[in-house]
């Protein structure tokens, strides 16, 4: 790897590392459930991107298959969720 | 030549998902944040999935990662539209500066969830 992809993915995973913090922050103080489950939804896309500036840093494709999986169980996750909230806990 | 498109769609999708999560702090109310976290985040994530493709150069990779926007185009809107929904049925206010409300002025309920 040469010194334009180190640094430039360096400076991406700074990035992304920022933008789950604030994300994160929009979990933790709410105000509503919805709100927290865009922000964790918004926080698994944060973290594909992760993945993928991670096999360009290792030069491991790999990762991207486990971005497919991330990405498959991350809107089955948040699709649950709001049939949750429309019909409320189950008895 | 191809480090340099990579690098470039490296730091803008990485750039396009930190707007998007500033979005996701400073927006008003629910579905205005979910627009900054959807549309946004689809990009970006998209853009960063373009920069492996073009990093390894391979069939093998290539095609995952197409199939990676592909699916990310395809989920985000049913998983915004759902979620939107359901935070109207759920009673999240709307800001107060918001100019339209048409389910509020139907006067009757949207319809029930399919059982």
């Amino acid at each position: 790897m040469n010194d334009l992809l180190e640094t430039s993915s360096y400076a991406s995973m700074v990035i992304l590392m920022i933008a789950m913090a604030l994300a994160f922050y929009r979990v933790i103080r709410g105000p509503s459930l919805p709100d927290r489950i865009i922000a964790l939804d918004l926080v698994a896309t944060v973290v594909v991107g992760i993945l993928c500036i991670h096999a360009i840093r290792t030069d491991a494709h790999v990762y991207l298959t486990a971005g497919i999986a991330l990405a498959l169980i991350a809107f089955i996750g948040t699709v649950a969720l709001a049939l949750f909230i429309r019909r409320g806990a189950p008895p | 030549m191809s480090d340099i498109v990579t690098s470039v769609l490296m730091l803008t999708g990485s750039l396009l998902m930190l707007l998007s999560a500033i979005g996701i702090v400073r927006m008003p109310d629910l579905y205005t944040r979910m627009h900054a976290a959807t549309k946004v985040g689809t990009v970006g994530v998209s853009a960063v999935v373009l920069a492996v493709a073009v990093h390894f150069e391979h069939m093998k990779v290539v095609a995952p990662s197409l199939l990676i926007i592909v699916f990310f185009l395809a989920t985000a809107p049913v998983a915004a539209h759902m979620i939107g929904r359901a935070g109207y049925e759920f009673g999240v206010a709307l800001w107060e500066k918001s100019v339209i409300d048409e389910w509020k002025k139907q006067k009757r309920p949207p319809s029930p969830p399919a059982a």
